[in-house]
C-alpha cells in the first residue's frame, strides 16, 4: 500500500477521497500562544507559559513574528491519501501541534482550509470529529472510569447504542490484549498500556483518520516496539494515520511519507528513502580534530575525489561523500597534511536524523 | 503544481452525516457519564451532601435550644428555627453542590489530567459539552437538595414541620436553583486555576453561604439596612427566600418576581459566560 502525499495546492485532488487536505493553512496567534489543550502538554496549571514545553504551540522565540501576531503555521499545503501512514517531523515550536490542532478542530485556522475525510473541519467541526480521532502523548483517559467504561462511554458519546458500544469495546479490548485490564481503573495502567487503551478508545468510533501526537514519548523500549507493531497492524488494515514524533527511527520505520516542517513552513516532503537520498552522499564521515579548523583541513578534504561537501562546526567536520573505498585513509592523510591531529572519526550512512538536522539546524530549542 | 497519482483504487467515502438527534444522543451520553460516576460511589455522595446540613441542624436546632444558648432558647424556638433553616440549607446545598460537582472536576480535568479531552472531541458543538456539564451538575444538586430534607429532620430531633402545600413553587425553585449553582460551577471551573482552588472556598463559598440568608430570613436584616441591600447581590439569597416562600412562608420572603427574575437572569448570564470561557479553554 503506497501512500501518495505531495506538496501541492491540492486543487486537483478529489477532496472527498483524500484522508487529509490542507490548502494554504495558516495560523497566527495573537498575544501569547495558548496552552495546547488538544495536545495536553501544558506547564503547571495549564498556564500559557507552559506551552513551549515539548512541542506545544510555537513559542514566540521559534515561530515567526507576523506583524501583530505569531505565525505558527504558514500557508501549509498538504495532501494525505486515504490509507497512508504519514509522518510530521519538526523541532519544538515548529508548528506540528498547531497543525494537528487545526486538523482536529481544536485550533481555528487564521486562513486556509483543512479537510479531513471530506469534511471541512472549520465549517463542520462536530461532523469532522466523527471522522477523526486524536491520541496524545499525555494520558487523557477518564480516571473515574474503568478501562472498559472508557471505551464504552466513548462509543456512547459517538451516538452508539448501549449494546453496540459494549460489543465494540469488548472487541477492541480483545484485539489490543487488554482483557486482563478491562476492569482496572486507569491509574493502575503502565504508560505503554495506557497508550494502548487510548488508541483502542480512539478507534472505537471507527475514524477515517487517526492522529497520533508523539504517542511513544516516555515509553520504555519494549512499550515502544509493542506500539509500533500495533500501528503497523492498523495501517495494514487500511487505517489512515498521521504521526508526529521526535524519534527519527520511529518515523523511518513506520511512515511511508514524511513532511519536515519548521517555523510553520514545509521544508521537505518525501519518502524516508527519498529524504535520505537528498543528503547527496552515500557516506558521512564525522571527524573531531584537536582544535577548531581554520579552513586548511576542510580545503584539503574537499579536494579528495568523491567528496561532495564538507561542513565544519568548530573542531568537528562532516564529510559527505559518494565513495567508500579508500575514503578514510585519504581523509586521515589530509588531516595530517594540514598539520592537525585527529581525535575521533566515525563513518555512517545518511540517516533521517542527519536529514532532519540538516533541514532544521542543530540549535537546541526548549 | 504537483500531480497526485493514486497508488490503489479507493472506494468513495460514505458521505458523513450528523443529525440533531445524533447530537442530542451525544449530549445525553455526556450527562449519563457524570451520573454513572456519581452512582459508582453513592455512599460517598450521601455523606458529602448530608454532613453539613445535618451538623448545622444538629447544633443550631437541637443542641442550642437544649443548652439555652443563642438561637431559639426553647423547644418552640427549636422548631421555629429548624423551619427557617431547612429552606436555607437546601438553597445552600443547591449552590454548594453545583460548584462541587462541576467546578472541582473541571479544574482537575482542564489542568493536569486533561480528562476532558475525550468529551471535548465528542461530535457536538463545544457549547453542548459545557451545557451538558451544567445539566449533570444540576441533576446532582437536585438529588442533594432532596437528601437535605431527611438529614435536617433527623438531626434537628424531628423538630421541623415544613409546609408542603406549594409543590410547584418547591419543584421549580429546586430545579432553577440547581441550574444556577451548576452554571456558577461551570464559570468557576473555567476560571479557577488548580493552585488557587482553596481561594474558591474562602472567597466564594463561605460568603455565599453565610451571607445568603441561609440561617435567617432576609426581612430579619432590616435593622442592618446596608447589609440587607448588599446581600441582594448574592444568588443564594433568592434561592433561600424562594424556598422559604414554599416551605416556611410564615417567616415572610422577598417578592417571588424578584426570586424568579433574578435567578433566571443570573443563570442566563453565568451560563453564557461559562460556555464562552469553556470554549476559550478548549479551542484556540
Amino acid at each position: 500500500m503506497v501512500a501518495t502525499v505531495e506538496r501541492a495546492p491540492a486543487d486537483a485532488v478529489d477532496v472527498a477521497d483524500a484522508g487529509i487536505v490542507c490548502r494554504e493553512l495558516t495560523k497566527i496567534y495573537h498575544g501569547a500562544p495558548p496552552a495546547p489543550a488538544w495536545g495536553g502538554r501544558t506547564g503547571a496549571g495549564g498556564t500559557p507559559g507552559g506551552a513551549t514545553h515539548r512541542g506545544g504551540p510555537p513559542a514566540p522565540a521559534q515561530a515567526r513574528d507576523a506583524g501583530d501576531g505569531v505565525l505558527a503555521v504558514d500557508r501549509l499545503n498538504l495532501v494525505v491519501e486515504r490509507g497512508a501512514f504519514f509522518g510530521l517531523l519538526g523541532p519544538n515550536g515548529a508548528g506540528k501541534s498547531t497543525t494537528i490542532g487545526m486538523l482536529t478542530t481544536r485550533v481555528i485556522p487564521t486562513r486556509g482550509q483543512a479537510i479531513v475525510a471530506g469534511v471541512d473541519v472549520v465549517k463542520q467541526p462536530a461532523l469532522a470529529r466523527t471522522q477523526l480521532a486524536a491520541v496524545t502523548q499525555t494520558n487523557t483517559l477518564d480516571r473515574s472510569l474503568t478501562v472498559f467504561d472508557n471505551l464504552y462511554f466513548h462509543g456512547r458519546y459517538f451516538g452508539l447504542a448501549r449494546g453496540e458500544s459494549r460489543r465494540r469495546a469488548q472487541r477492541l479490548i480483545e484485539r489490543f490484549n487488554l482483557v486482563d485490564k478491562a476492569r482496572a481503573m486507569v491509574d493502575e495502567l503502565s504508560g505503554g498500556l495506557a497508550q494502548r487503551v487510548q488508541i483502542a478508545r480512539a478507534l472505537l468510533h471507527d475514524p477515517a483518520v487517526l492522529f497520533l501526537d508523539e504517542p511513544t514519548a516516555g515509553l520504555d523500549p519494549q512499550g515502544r516496539l509493542a506500539l509500533w507493531d500495533l500501528l503497523r497492524e492498523l495501517h495494514a488494515g487500511g487505517q489512515t494515520i498521521l504521526l508526529t514524533t521526535h524519534y527519527m527511527e520511529e518515523a523511518d520505520t513506520l511512515c511511508e511519507r514524511i513532511a519536515v516542517i519548521d517555523h510553520g513552513r514545509l521544508l521537505a516532503l518525501d519518502t524516508p528513502a527519498g529524504l535520505k537520498a537528498s543528503v547527496g552522499a552515500q557516506r558521512i564521515v564525522t571527524l573531531t580534530l584537536n582544535r577548531p579548523d581554520d579552513g586548511a583541513v576542510r580545503r584539503r578534504i574537499e579536494r579528495i575525489e568523491g567528496v561532495n561537501r564538507v561542513d565544519a562546526d568548530g573542531a568537528v567536520l562532516r564529510v559527505y561523500a559518494d565513495v567508500e573505498q579508500g575514503l578514510v585513509p585519504e581523509v586521515v592523510n589530509a588531516v595530517a597534511a594540514a598539520g592537525a591531529e585527529l581525535h575521533d572519526l566515525s563513518v555512517a550512512e545518511p540517516t533521517l536524523e542527519a536529514v532532519y538536522l540538516n533541514l532544521t539546524g542543530r540549535e537546541y530549542r526548549e | 503544481m504537483t500531480t497526485i497519482a493514486s497508488a490503489r483504487p479507493v472506494a468513495p467515502l460514505r458521505a458523513p452525516r450528523l443529525t440533531t438527534t445524533d447530537q442530542v444522543r451525544t449530549a445525553v451520553a455526556l450527562v449519563s457519564r457524570d451520573l454513572a460516576v456519581l452512582f459508582m460511589s453513592p455512599f460517598q455522595f450521601l455523606v458529602r451532601v448530608s454532613m453539613q446540613p445535618a451538623l448545622f441542624s444538629f447544633v443550631f436546632a437541637y443542641v442550642f435550644p437544649r443548652i439555652g444558648f443563642g438561637i431559639g432558647g426553647s423547644r418552640g424556638g427549636a422548631s421555629s428555627f429548624g423551619n427557617v433553616l431547612l429552606p436555607g440549607l437546601m438553597a445552600n446545598t443547591l449552590m454548594f453542590q453545583g460548584i462541587q460537582s462541576v467546578a472541582l472536576p473541571l479544574v482537575q480535568e482542564f489542568s493536569f489530567s486533561k480528562e476532558i479531552e475525550d468529551r471535548v472531541m465528542a461530535p457536538v458543538p463545544t457549547w453542548a459539552v459545557a451545557v451538558s456539564k451544567i445539566i449533570s451538575g444540576a441533576i446532582q444538586s437536585c438529588f442533594a437538595a432532596i437528601i437535605v430534607v431527611p438529614a435536617v429532620w433527623i438531626a434537628s430531633g424531628m423538630a421541623i414541620s415544613p409546609d408542603w402545600g406549594h409543590p410547584a413553587l418547591l419543584v421549580s425553585l429546586v430545579v432553577l436553583g440547581s441550574l444556577v449553582g451548576a452554571a456558577l460551577g461551570l464559570l468557576m471551573g473555567t476560571i479557577v486555576r488548580p493552585q488557587s482552588i482553596n481561594l474558591l472556598f474562602a472567597l466564594l463559598i463561605l460568603p455565599l453561604t453565610l451571607l445568603g440568608c441561609v440561617y435567617y430570613p432576609w426581612s430579619a436584616l432590616h435593622t442592618l439596612r446596608w447589609l440587607q441591600i448588599a446581600v441582594l447581590f448574592n444568588p443564594v439569597v433568592y434561592m433561600s427566600e424562594g424556598l422559604r416562600a414554599s416551605l416556611a412562608p410564615q417567616f415572610g420572603y422577598i417578592s417571588l418576581w424578584a426570586v424568579y427574575g433574578l435567578l433566571l437572569a443570573g443563570m442566563a448570564v453565568m451560563t453564557v459566560a461559562g460556555v464562552c470561557l469553556f470554549r476559550r479553554r478548549v479551542i484556540s
